[in-house]
């Protein structure tokens, strides 16, 4: 399809999105991420049956922490697609640049060169 | 096992809002099936508080460790070397660890970093119930294996009482009425007749009422 997206995206590929753990999301965003979307197959389709519920759950519980410390929630998502659906994970990959973009940088970043 | 739930990020962040270093004790036992304060609740609890610190601009250093439990000396003791570098410690283990590490460590303040529930089992992933109150006097074996002091509302030792309504506490429409689970299994195991016999007054002097409560072991005390 040759579909473009935003070049600052990095795909980490996992098995399954049940994989994704709250620790993984809240390391991405410790290290400097901006913001971690999980894109996992469509609800009721999940290969390991329950897989990508499980991944909403942790987006979740990482929005609610990430919000509780001042970092902001919304700089982690949950999207669900078939992998069929090329054209629409390059929409929801462009979705959530966007998204980052009018959230702005990680502040933990620039506090981080500050401290250093 | 004890059952603990965690506590709020917010109400942690208060208790070490002013120290610099602080250490992040879970345990390997109870807390870890109930996924309160385990491996992985510390290292959520760890990166959540770093970067709440560095989001104020401060770099506190918090460190991750997990013993194997905190209720005996012996796991307690691995953190002996390590324990002073901290301001604070926060240990995600049941309130006995807590007091335990507090106890050990006496010159570094110990914070909760769980509330300490009961005594349960796990009835499925993310639901604990209660089983047992520690009561000291267990009368399992009168009642069918089902315990009337920690699940009967009123600890009722010769019920059920007016309140119980299709096998449901009065308290609430879900929660089983323990007397009625206890006619239910003696009727399985064919030993209703044992109902009509009436229990007498329980020892209360090995429960609370008696104050804090040691067990003390000659044959396998070294």
């Amino acid at each position: 399809m040759r579909l473009s997206y935003p070049s600052d995206i990095k795909i980490i590929r996992v098995p399954c999105t049940g994989k994704v753990d709250v620790l993984h999301l809240l390391h991405s965003i410790e290290k400097g991420a901006d913001g971690v979307c999980v894109v996992g197959c469509l609800e009721g389709d999940c290969r390991f049956k329950s897989g990508n519920l499980k991944a909403r759950k942790r987006v979740e519980q990482a929005q609610k922490i990430l919000d509780t410390i001042g970092i902001g929630g919304e700089r982690v998502a949950m999207y669900n697609l078939s992998s069929g659906e090329g054209p629409l994970f390059a929409q929801y990959a462009r979705e959530m640049h966007e998204k980052i973009l009018s959230l702005g940088p990680n502040p933990i970043k620039a506090h981080r060169k500050k401290a250093a | 096992m004890i059952v603990a739930d965690k506590k709020p990020i917010e109400e942690i962040i208060g208790y070490v809002q002013d120290a610099n270093r602080i250490l992040i004790l879970g345990c390997n036992e109870c807390v870890t099936v109930c996924e309160a304060g385990g491996k992985k609740e510390v290292g959520v609890l760890a990166s959540a508080l770093r970067m709440h610190f560095l989001q104020q601009g401060r770099e506190v250093k918090v460190d991750e460790r997990t013993l194997e439990r905190q209720c005996d000396h012996e796991y307690l003791e691995e953190i002996r070397d390590i324990a002073d570098q901290y301001d604070a410690i926060v240990s995600l283990a049941c309130g006995v660890g807590i007091q335990f590490t507090a106890e050990k460590y006496h010159s570094r303040p110990v914070y909760p970093g769980v509330d300490t529930c009961f005594l349960g089992v796990t009835e499925e992933r993310g639901v604990w119930t209660e089983r047992c109150q520690a009561c000291g006097k267990c009368v399992l074996a009168e009642t069918g294996a089902v315990c009337p002091v920690s699940r009967c509302a009123k600890r009722l030792l010769n019920g059920p009482c007016g309140g119980s309504t299709n096998g449901k506490c009065e308290l609430n429409p879900e929660l089983p009425c323990a007397w009625q689970l206890i006619i239910d299994r003696l009727t399985a195991l064919n030993r209703l007749d044992e109902y009509e016999k009436l229990m007498p007054i329980k020892d209360w002097s090995t429960d609370r009422a008696g104050g804090p409560r040691k067990v003390v072991r000659e044959d396998v005390q070294s």
